[in-house]
């Protein structure tokens, strides 16, 4: 594995010394640079310090983990991959993603997983410890997004999540009793089939970040699905 | 369409005398209007469903046909016209919102048509193309600054990738999905025959059309349908969609009917459902969060592609112009308010935007005033219909034209105005293999290709009147243009002087 030390470098220049590398880099001392791990897939990253803005943007394949908190736009549009952030995350996390996973150990922050999609064996997956920001997994077309609230003493999740979300599944750990859920998805407790299905996600979580499985999937689940693959159908008339 | 308020809108008008019953209007028409009666042995037609694209018309052996406007009309009444009031009895019907195709149809002004060209007479000569070389061929990108020299004086290229066009005009942005298969292959074909560039929209790119990446521009929209780092790749530049003419201010919504087979595959979205880009790119609330979306993507390309920022002309277009030439992004395209759409609402297709030919005039004079013209090739379009058209606006100080309903006509498009039923007969605006077929991509890319030839002839030929024998000398040249019949406010806007002047 290469060390980078990124003290003193902007990003353009840091992602030139990354795409010029042909192994593994270490990137240390991370302050701030944008854009790391852009539509990487050849390569695999570690990083300590606080990488900036769109962190593994299009990733396509690569491994970035993260011991540190993280910053805006985690994951934009990636079709492939692992993030792994050993902290918390800023806002817009996974955006449109379609593919890979984010394994977040503590917080994320507004408007998380919107727009996630998935096709065919392609299924992206957010899976965040602790809470998140309001707005969580607006537009939702496809994937799975767990929020596990670890240690959360309030809502894990804050306002208006899942508005116009139509398709794909949401986890939220706990009874969500007080959470407002918009009147276009299904909103039920989850069953042994639901957990067991996201059971090898939170595996993978407990590996990463040495939580207590049992402890998580022995807990109540609320589950959220589109009530329609079409929710704006009937909005039109043709003129 | 269950409405008995409703009248049918045309009327099939059927020369019985020359119906051969051939069947052929029957087998043609998708909307199911003509129908053989056995018992009489006569065409039928159930005119309710008619919506003048014309395709029967065309193909009946014996030109038996023709389809009028019905003269079936409520009582005149100049406030209360015959549209909006069927407008009204189909919200009325259906509760629904009015979805309607292609550009604004309105008589709002078109400022193309107030504009005249300039020609040499006497004083300074106009040059004949024919024999002397007219040079049409345009740079899209940031243009340097300054000229950076080495140690040993020696010129370092600090030039950022560039479009080469070989004369002012593109296809723009009309998605797999919203056209057919052959509609998108005959816009590639024949982009990559002219040395131009067409635009994927924002259903992706299919497999089969990688290869004319180099005459391809791969879009980029909130919904980031299809975008992986190969489709980003694969193209000659990259375009964010923020906005389109026919309808700025909402999202695109491809309804899950459409979703079938290679459409889903491109999208990358299961069959069925719906393919919805959000009106906002939820991460971009500012010209920094645009300067952060354009900088992921040429970090993600390497800085191999130009990015274009693609915006409707709106109300305050010079100040988001200005914005978007700070934010990195190397070209911007603005889309005026009568730019086509598959579907768009009704009321905003009609209401909302403003004329391409003030939005340029009013970005290219607010670039110039700042100093940062150069940051940016400009790019426009919503309804650019002839060469005169492509002059004038290079001359308001456009790099470049895109246009889209020209190109879809050439194609056979009758612009019909009902992309959004997914039944056109003509195979350009349909998912339907049957329909689909009938448009052949070979035939379908020679005419573009003769549209353009002959929209070059005739650039060469204004130009060479106007005594300019390069479009670049063109460019934001408004002396050659004087404006007719406008007042003093649009005058200023679109800085000319009025004829005469």
């Amino acid at each position: 594995m290469k060390k980078i030390n990124a003290e003193n470098i902007i990003f353009d220049e840091l992602n030139n010394k990354v795409r010029a590398e042909k192994e593994d880099v270490e990137i240390t001392d991370c302050l701030g640079q944008r854009f790391i791990g852009a539509g990487l897939s050849d390569k695999n990253l570690k990083i300590t310090g606080t990488p900036g803005n769109a962190l593994g943007a299009y990733l396509n394949g690569a491994v970035i983990e993260v011991f540190g908190n993280a910053q805006d736009a985690v994951g934009d549009t990636m079709n492939d991959g692992e993030i792994i952030v050993h902290g918390n995350i800023g806002d817009c996390a996974g955006y449109a993603m379609r593919g890979g996973k984010i394994f977040v150990k503590g917080n994320a922050g507004y408007r998380a997983g919107i727009h996630m999609k998935a096709y065919k064996e392609k299924i992206p997956a957010l899976i965040v410890g602790g809470t998140t920001g309001s707005f969580l997994g607006e537009y939702q077309a496809g994937g799975v997004i767990i929020i596990l609230g670890l240690g959360a003493n309030k809502n894990i999740v804050g306002n208006f999540p899942c508005t116009g979300m139509h398709g794909g599944k949401m986890f939220l750990r706990g009874g969500c009793k007080e959470i407002t859920f918009p009147k276009n998805v299904h909103v039920k407790a989850a069953t042994k089939e639901d957990i067991s299905e996201i059971t090898p996600y939170i595996k993978e979580f407990c590996a990463h970040f040495n939580a207590d499985e049992k402890e998580i999937i022995n807990s109540e689940f609320t589950v959220i699905t589109p009530d329609s693959n079409n929710p704006y159908k009937q909005m039109y008339v043709a003129n | 369409m269950n409405d008995i308020y409703i009248n049918p809108e045309f009327e099939v008008v059927r020369n019985d005398s020359r119906c051969i019953r051939c069947r052929v209007c029957e087998r043609q028409c998708a909307n199911e209007v003509h129908s053989f009666d056995a018992d009489g042995k006569v065409m039928i037609s159930d005119e309710s469903k008619c919506v003048n694209c014309q395709r029967c018309v065309s193909l009946c052996p014996t030109h038996s046909l023709k389809i009028v406007k019905s003269d079936c009309r409520l009582k005149e009444n100049a406030n209360w016209q015959d549209q909006t009031i069927k407008e009204i009895y189909k919200q009325a019907n259906s509760g629904g919102v009015l979805l309607s195709s292609m550009g604004n149809p309105n008589p709002l002004p078109v400022y193309w048509d107030k504009i005249l060209i300039n020609a040499s007479q006497v004083t300074n000569p106009s040059i004949d193309p024919l024999r002397e070389p007219m040079e049409t061929k345009v740079f899209l990108g940031k243009k340097p600054s300054v000229i950076d020299r080495d140690c040993n004086g020696e010129i370092i290229n600090n030039l950022t990738p560039q479009i080469e066009l070989s004369m002012p005009v593109m296809f723009s942005a009309m998605s797999y999905g919203s056209i057919s298969y052959n509609a998108h292959k005959s816009l590639a074909l024949a982009a990559q025959k002219l040395g131009i560039l067409y635009n994927t929209g924002e259903g992706g790119l299919h497999e089969d059309f990688y290869v004319y990446g180099d005459n391809t521009i791969v879009q980029v929209a909130s919904g980031r349908f299809g975008v992986h780092e190969k489709y980003l790749m694969a193209g000659k530049a990259i375009e964010i969609k923020m906005g389109q003419g026919a309808k700025p201010g909402i999202g695109g919504h491809l309804p899950g009917a459409k979703i079938v087979g290679d459409v889903s595959k491109t999208r990358m979205i299961p069959e069925g459902s719906d393919a919805i880009s959000p009106a906002p790119h939820h991460d971009i609330y500012s010209i920094e969060d645009l300067r952060q979306l354009v900088y992921s993507l040429k970090e993600a390309t390497a800085y191999k592609k130009p990015v274009i920022v693609k915006v409707a002309a709106v109300h305050n277009i010079a100040a988001i112009a200005s914005g978007i030439a700070r934010s990195g992004a190397d070209i911007i395209a603005i889309d005026g308010f009568r730019g086509g759409t598959g579907a768009a609402p009704t009321r905003i297709r009609d209401n909302v935007g403003i004329p391409i030919e003030l939005a340029l005039a009013a970005v290219d004079k607010r670039l110039r005033d700042e100093g940062i013209r150069n940051n940016v090739s400009l790019v426009v379009g919503g309804s650019i219909r002839s060469a005169a058209d492509v002059v004038k606006a290079i001359a308001l100080g456009a790099d470049a034209c895109y246009i889209a309903t020209a190109a879809v006509l050439a194609l056979g498009c009758h612009l019909c105005r009902t992309c959004q039923t997914g039944k056109c007969n003509w195979g350009i605006a349909t998912q339907n293999p049957e329909l689909v077929k009938r448009l052949n991509p070979e035939i379908g890319s020679q005419r573009l290709i003769n549209l353009m030839t002959a929209w070059q002839h005739e650039i060469k030929e204004l130009m060479g009147g106007m005594g300019i024998n390069s479009i670049e000398a063109l460019r934001g040249n408004r002396l050659m243009l004087r404006g007719v019949g406008l007042n003093e406010k649009e005058l200023e806007i679109l800085g000319i002087s009025h004829a005469g002047q």
